[in-house]
């Protein structure tokens, strides 16, 4: 297929997961904030969705300050701010119309009722907190239609491969974020176990990677630290997973490789995340350092970005 | 103006045949009915995203194409005539534009005047000479045809650069059938969906001599920007081909390849719906961005086959239409099957005479202009909008031609209040590959939608219809 094509298949799985992730994000906050302050402490959770979506430098070149306000505009709608979920979904928009061709109706329905949604109803931004809960939800939904309609009709073949690969590069990349803002309160050390500060904290994490019933059901235990990170770094069964990720990713480039009839770096490169996450448990790694491990990941991450481009989409 | 010519009624209230069972069939549906379906078809385009956009139309860059439901239907018979028309017009296109660019014969002749061809802006030097596989240059022509009574059938213009619009023919169609299968059940409708097969078939025909067995064809667009693009990408996902951008193709030796995540793969044949100003930078103009670097040298290396080809421009000009009468004649040797609008031609004194002093009745057209801007209908302007014309014409009477306003035929329309004759054109598709040439019997209706308006063009305003051809 064209290089270009692939490109904008990754790209476009991309912004619809990111969108998703974004609107996660708000909501995880909303509920966090909605708490009396005795129970979250004195962080500003507005400043650490900033970070979590990993855009506090560029916000804070127009605002002073965080607040549920200006930070749910800049998120969600903000022009100014290029991976708003306004901007995600008109880019996924125009990633479709350009590889129209490799998409099924159904694909291209979603993202273009969406976009059409967008301009109609959601186009002044939202003014009420049910309005946001609503439009909340219309992205989240999107997101799973989009997933959806790729996983039930597209073929499986390079397209497909492509497409998937944008989505966890990108779901892995968010997870890893969430952990690099948040991994102090994870820390074993600080162990203040039970205490509310913490509990609604992690209990927030969970609830931005739609994790918080898995972590029952995976753990059977309360919440602990060691063990929401355990969950998002390392347990395979859990699709948000740093490992979860990279089984698809791992996965997704070999199956490109055989149709191809030949291998390269990217996959190369996969598979030595891979094994490195299957190789690791939360004790190395708490010794090793949590921080420097989640930053170690996003920029390995990142540069698998970089290798799959230079190998087949330029 | 005379009363137009109505493709339904005949005035005393008779109906031609082909229209007998829609006019039963509108008998028997309310109106409810109809407005109904028409708010289910605009639903329908929107959701499959059939949109253009409208230069210099800031407030919204994707619009719809308002689409009527009522059909516009001709009979077997028509179609029979209008086909041979159409087939001999296309033939002599391609004939004059090989003898252009080789041997010249009509200008030897006298028949077509020197400057005409060589002070043209879309004359392209560059192709003098050059060969193109089996000769021919219009592969894909739209023909822009008119009606005035019930005999005749009148061009009013040629489109042999990239023209559009047969995505709207498949796409009307499709949605007719499924909006109103009762209707089609009462009639018997001559189906347009091989089209894209008779396309695939005609680009493949016309491969250059180096292509493999199994030639490669690609669709080159300007990209998701221009107001076409919906048309490009339906119709590579209907042909099965690649959908390419200029950056997606490089030249190396003289042939063209794509870049895919395989590596390289070379192209044979290129559907292009970008224009040759547009096409290489390093032969026209260097600022173009949607081009490819080196594609007129693997062109004049005969490795790649251009669809349509480099330099038709001069075959539709407006100023060279006036001719066709006497190019169909001089090629064919045959009287011309279609007619020809009256064009008076401003570059000669006595019709520039004749053309200023007239021009409140006269349309006026530029010579290189298209999509209906830039032109003067002159019962429909304002006093101020005439005489501005009228210095415009008299700085460069050779950018302009002149015609008398025809009443264009009309078709009953949906409108608020309720069915009402509204003026029609007709673009058929003509394809040429290196055997033969193929028309599917029907094409693109252009409606336009305000009362008495005569501008039918999609980007002012105007809407489509679909066009049966009934099968008898």
């Amino acid at each position: 297929m064209l290089s270009r094509t692939a490109e904008n298949l990754c790209w476009l799985a991309r912004y619809v997961e990111r969108a998703e992730y974004l609107a996660r994000t708000i909501d995880a906050t909303l509920r966090v904030t909605a708490l009396p302050a005795a129970y979250i402490g004195k962080t500003n959770e507005w400043d650490s969705a900033l970070l979590t979506a990993g855009v506090a430098e560029s916000f804070y070149q127009i605002h002073e300050e965080a607040n549920e306000h200006n930070v749910v505009d800049y998120l969600s709608f903000s022009a100014d701010n290029p991976s708003s979920i306004r901007n995600c979904i008109e880019a996924a928009r125009l990633n479709s119309r350009s590889v129209r061709t490799a998409l099924t109706s159904e694909m291209w329905d979603t993202i273009n009722s969406a976009w059409i949604e967008l301009q109609a109803v959601w186009s002044k931004g939202t003014s009420t907190r049910e309005d946001l809960a609503k439009f909340l939800r219309f992205v989240q939904e999107t997101s799973l239609r989009f997933d959806g309609s790729a996983y039930r009709t597209m073929l499986r073949n390079d397209a497909y491969w492509f497409s998937r690969l944008g989505l966890h590069l990108e779901r892995a990349d968010n997870t890893a974020r969430i952990l690099d803002v948040k991994y102090h309160v994870l820390l074993p050390e600080e162990e203040h176990v039970g205490g509310p500060l913490d509990f609604y904290q992690w209990s927030s994490i969970l609830r931005s990677v739609s994790a918080l019933t898995a972590y029952h059901w995976v753990y059977r235990e309360t919440l602990k630290p060691w063990l929401v990170a355990d969950l998002l770094i390392l347990n395979g069964t859990l699709p948000r997973s740093l490992a979860s990720c990279y089984d698809n990713l791992t996965r997704n480039l070999d199956q490109i490789g055989v149709a191809y009839g030949r291998q390269g770096p990217a996959q190369r490169h996969a598979r030595g995340i891979r094994n490195r996450l299957e190789h690791s448990n939360m004790n190395d790694i708490f010794q090793h350092g949590v921080h420097e491990f989640i930053q170690e990941f996003i920029a390995d991450n990142s540069r698998l970005g970089e290798i799959i481009t230079k190998q087949y989409l330029i | 103006m005379a009363v137009a010519f109505d493709e339904m009624n005949i005035p005393g209230g008779d109906l031609r045949p082909a229209y007998q069972e829609l006019a039963r069939w509108l008998k028997e549906t309310p109106p409810e009915a109809l407005e109904y379906r028409r708010q289910e078809a605009e639903l329908l385009f929107r959701r499959i995203g059939i949109t253009f956009a409208v230069y210099g139309d800031s407030e919204s860059t994707e619009r719809l194409i308002p689409f009527d439901v009522i059909p516009r239907i001709m009979s077997g018979k028509e179609w029979t005539l209008l086909e041979k028309g159409l087939k001999q017009r296309v033939r002599a296109l391609n004939m004059f534009l090989r003898d252009i660019y080789h041997g010249r014969d009509i200008l030897r002749a006298g028949i077509v005047p020197d400057d005409l061809i060589f002070q043209n802006p879309v004359f392209r030097p560059e192709m003098n000479g050059q060969q193109v596989p089996h000769d021919v240059y219009v592969h894909i022509a739209g023909i822009d045809i008119i009606r005035v009574d019930a005999e005749d059938f009148i061009v009013l213009e040629d489109n042999a650069r990239t023209p559009s619009g047969v995505s709207y023919m498949l796409e009307n169609r499709e949605i007719m059938m499924r909006l109103f299968p009762d209707l089609f059940a009462r009639h018997r409708v001559a189906p347009v969906e091989r089209y894209p097969d008779e396309l695939l078939s005609a680009l493949r025909s016309v491969a250059p001599n180096s292509a493999s067995g199994e030639p490669t064809v690609a669709l080159l667009t300007p990209g998701v920007y221009n107001s076409a693009y919906y048309e490009h990408s339906f119709l590579a996902d209907k042909l099965g081909i690649e959908l390419v951008e200029g950056r997606d193709l490089i030249v190396k030796n003289n042939e063209v390849f794509m870049r895919t995540t395989e590596g390289v793969k070379r192209v044979d044949v290129i559907y292009r719906r970008v224009d040759d100003d547009f096409l290489d930078p390093l032969t026209f103009r260097p600022d173009s961005a949607l081009g490819v670097p080196g594609l007129m040298s693997a062109y004049a290396a005969g490795n790649i086959t251009l669809a349509n080809a480099v330099g038709t421009g001069i075959a539709d000009d407006k100023a060279i239409y006036s001719y066709m009468p006497e190019i169909v004649k001089f090629y064919l040797g045959e009287e011309p099957i279609l007619k020809n609008v009256q064009t008076w031609r401003c570059r000669e004194p006595k019709d520039l005479a004749y053309v200023l002093d007239n021009l409140s009745d006269l349309v006026v057209k530029e010579v290189h202009g298209s999509g209906g801007y830039g032109m003067l209908i002159g019962p429909a302007a304002t006093k101020a909008t005439i005489e501005a014309f009228r210095e415009k014409l008299k700085r460069e009477p050779e950018g302009f031609i002149a015609q008398p306003t025809l009443a264009l035929s009309t078709c009953p329309t949906c409108t608020a209040s309720g069915l009402a004759p509204r003026h029609v054109d007709l673009r058929p598709f003509v394809l040429t590959g290196s055997k033969s040439t193929t028309i599917v019997p029907g094409g693109l209706t252009r409606v336009a939608l305000k009362e008495g308006s005569l501008v039918v063009n999609s980007s002012q305003g105007g809407g489509t219809k679909d066009t049966w051809i009934l099968d008898e």
